[in-house]
């Protein structure tokens, strides 16, 4: 499913570019969940945008395919048409767009992409009305603006909302459990899970392990200073917890 | 609008590339001969079978116009116009003496405004689409009134609806009363101009009591060569009643500058209320040069003349080379209300200085200006906004809100709000903000599989919201989407 090797990035600062990502291979089969745990400022983040296509990051070495398909050419609504989804850790506030129109357009801008025909008005509610109902998402929040005012709870279940909405083939969650209590944590993990399939793959981004008591993931990696440093089972989620990131951060230092 | 006419709409789109509307109606066209004199006054007067009255009104005008300044405060800069390089009466040859029946008309007009997407067939428009309320039409085209529809449906209401010419001709003691008298000749220059040679335009009266049982919409089109277009509209709302008017034009794509020059005077008596919408999309010039693209030099001014009288100007401004105007309201009576809201826009090399003025005479009067400036490429949008609160004014209010949104770094957004205020009761409140488009909001849409350019017209479009929700239903989806295309090309 998705390959990525030897990934390098960085971002233009005032002292010149900074590489952030040093060096990343990793490999998603198809139905897996993997996990990545790593310290604050290791580069989780970057590499979630990195492989959603934002510009402000510059790819200087190694590749990505999602299925094949080389993900480092497309446009980020291209990697979007092609499968690839991110929640994103801070998700974005958009004024007088509300989230209906926004699901909309975005919707039927992938099926477009996808050759599909566009859903019409009745369809699209439809469709709507049953993702909210599933994810215990009240009808009105559909008529608010995208993300303005939604407490921390309701922004990441809006996040799987859309991730629901779009039928994509690998998800890129980014800290979604951070700020949440252990209610609106469920309601996100049983929203996850009810996506898991042989055909769809999971990259999970997290600080703590909280989470993957909800989701398991088949595999665990450690992400320290843009590299990856450990990789194993579920276990070693277990390990971080009781020991911390320190035996890391000196590692790679 | 109908599938037919987006249809239509997209066919035109393929014909003359980003401006949807800048293709040229081949018609046979009678003009007057070139340059302004006082000359050409009397042949546009006589063409119209104007009385005397109205002629003297113009000559009066032509000469003060002859005098006076070119108004110079405005951010905008242009060089200067040559009023003998223009032509200010074209008429397609069919048009004869002026508005007929629709079976009447030319099938070449019919034809253009099909494309445009403008319904005028009144039985297709009422078999047709069912889920959209029927909109009455006044088609100017170049310096004629060439239709209008629903008339016998209105005439029943009591409504007048027909061309500001055949107003002249059959409602003389209305048009005498009230033509200049909210924008006299010597307003300004351009105002003046348009006195002395308007050409055609709208004319509305809805009688004591009446709501009028329809939209009704006047539609311009600058088709000619070197043609001004000076159209006259003239609203009287007369007591407790109440009207939605909505304007649209376009021009075709031009290398020379065409000049537009209207004025709109609306009068609103005790308890009525006049909702005027304008969607303004004339040709804004070559996206790279600047070059060509419509003036639009247009003064628009409501008085609310009687109690509880209300007024509420919404403009969307997309198109023009440069755009001068500042549809206000006078507030005499008491407790009356005046509304503005604005959204322009400026792209390539486009330049717009657009406001109000509320001038607040009566008491508890008040009023609500919001203005959203967007501004892209290499173009510039100035808000110019004047509150002026008169002694008498006792407990006036007003609040003012104007939003600057920039798109990339080559533009400019300029606010300038003027507050004058001689009553010590008055209260006013003003809040103004400018921002740059968010490189977080559009990689949040794209990443969700929204191009750039549809992510672009989706932020806009929130970001003018407060505005947009306030045009007629029937035109605010068309209006969405003018915004998406005058936006193009400047992301990327
Ligand atoms: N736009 C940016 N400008 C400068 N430095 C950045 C930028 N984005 C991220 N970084 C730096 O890159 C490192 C990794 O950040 P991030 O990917 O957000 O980490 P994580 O998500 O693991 O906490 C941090 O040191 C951070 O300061
Ligand atoms: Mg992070």
């Amino acid at each position: 499913m998705l390959h990525i090797e030897d990934l390098h990035a960085s971002i233009e600062t005032d002292d010149g570019a900074r590489e952030i990502l040093k060096g990343i291979s990793l490999d998603v089969p198809a139905g897996q969940v993997h996990a990545i745990m790593g310290p604050n400022g290791s580069g989780k983040s970057t590499l979630s945008y990195v492989l959603a296509g934002r510009e402000d990051y510059e790819v200087t070495g190694g590749t990505v395919e999602l299925d094949g398909i080389d993900l480092l050419d497309l446009e980020p609504e291209e990697r979007a048409a092609a499968g690839l989804f991110l929640a994103f850790q801070y998700p974005v506030e958009i004024p007088g767009v509300n989230m209906s129109t926004f699901l909309k357009t975005a919707i039927n801008s992938i099926r477009k992409q996808r050759g599909a025909d566009e859903l019409d008005a009745l369809a699209m509610l439809k469709r709507i009305k049953a993702a909210c109902a599933r994810l215990g998402i009240a009808d009105d929040m559909m008529k608010r603006s995208v993300n303005v005012g939604f407490s921390g709870g309701e922004k990441k279940r809006n996040e799987v909302l859309q991730m629901a909405m779009l039928e994509p083939k690998f998800c890129v969650l980014d800290e979604t459990d951070s700020g949440l209590d252990i209610d609106a944590l469920k309601v996100v993990a049983d929203g996850v899970n009810a996506m898991r399939s042989p055909d769809r793959s999971f990259l999970v981004i997290t600080h703590y392990q909280r989470l993957l008591d909800y989701i398991r993931p088949d595999v665990v990696h450690v992400l320290a200073k843009g590299k990856i440093v450990k990789t194993g089972g579920p276990e070693l989620a277990k390990e971080l917890e009781a020991t911390g990131y320190a035996e890391f951060l000196d590692e790679v230092a | 609008m109908s599938s037919v006419s987006k249809e239509t709409i997209a066919t035109v789109a393929d014909m003359a590339g980003r401006y949807e509307a800048g293709f040229v109606t081949d018609i046979e066209t009678e003009k007057a001969p070139k340059g302004l004199s006082e000359d050409i006054v009397r042949f546009i007067s006589g063409k119209k079978g104007e009385p005397d009255w109205m002629l003297g009104w113009r000559l009066k005008a032509y000469r003060k116009w002859l005098e006076m300044p070119e108004p110079e405060w405005a951010k905008v800069d242009f060089p200067p116009l040559d009023y003998q390089d223009a032509y200010y009466y074209a008429a397609p040859k069919s048009a004869g003496d002026g508005p007929k029946s629709l079976d009447d008309v030319d099938p070449k007009l019919l034809e253009t405004y099909e494309k445009l997407g403008i319904p005028l067939r009144e039985q297709e428009i009422l078999a047709g689409v069912q889920n959209r309320t029927p909109v009455a039409v006044d088609v100017v085209f170049d310096s004629v009134s060439v239709a209008t529809t629903f008339k016998e449906k209105l005439k029943e209401a009591g409504v007048i609806f027909c061309s500001i010419s055949e107003a002249i001709k059959n409602h003389p003691d209305l048009v005498q009363k009230y033509m200049g008298s909210v924008v006299p000749p010597g307003d300004n220059k351009h105002a003046c101009l348009n006195s002395a040679v308007f050409t055609d335009g709208s004319f509305v009266y809805i009688p004591p009591g009446v709501r009028c049982p329809m939209e009704l919409s006047t539609y311009f089109r600058i088709n000619e060569l070197n043609t001004g277009q000076f159209e006259r509209t003239l609203i009287i709302a007369d007591k407790g009643s109440y009207v939605s008017y909505l304007e649209g034009c376009t021009a075709p794509m031009r290398d020379e500058n065409q000049l537009h020059a209207a004025v709109v005077e609306l009068i609103v008596h005790d308890d009525a209320e006049i909702k005027y919408s304008t969607v303004q999309n004339w040709y804004p010039g070559d996206f790279e040069t600047g070059q060509g693209g419509v003036y639009n030099f247009v003064t628009k001014r409501a008085l609310c003349e009687g109690r509880n009288a209300k007024v509420s100007w919404t403009q969307v401004e997309t198109g023009s080379a440069i755009t001068w105007k500042y549809p206000s309201c006078i507030l005499k009576g008491d407790n009356s209300q005046g509304e503005f809201y604005s959204v322009a826009i400026t792209n390539g090399r486009q330049q717009a200085d657009t406001g109000t003025k509320m001038i607040h005479i009566g008491k508890n009067t008040k009023s609500r200006i919001i203005s959203k400036g967007i501004s892209a490429g290499r173009s510039n949008n100035t808000y110019r906004g004047l509150v002026k609160i008169l002694p008498k004014a006792e407990g006036a209010r007003n609040f003012t809100q104007c939003d600057s949104l920039l798109i990339g770094d080559h533009c400019g957004a300029h606010t300038v709000p003027y507050i004058e205020s001689r009553n010590k009761s008055a209260r006013l409140e003003h809040e103004a903000t400018t921002s740059k488009i968010s490189e977080d909001q559009l990689f949040y849409c794209t990443q969700r599989g929204i191009d750039e350019e549809e992510a672009l017209a989706l932020i806009v479009n929130g970001f003018a919201r407060e505005v947009m929700q306030h045009l007629p239903m029937e035109f605010a989806v068309e209006a969405q989407k003018l915004v998406g295309i005058s936006l193009e090309g400047s992301v990327g």
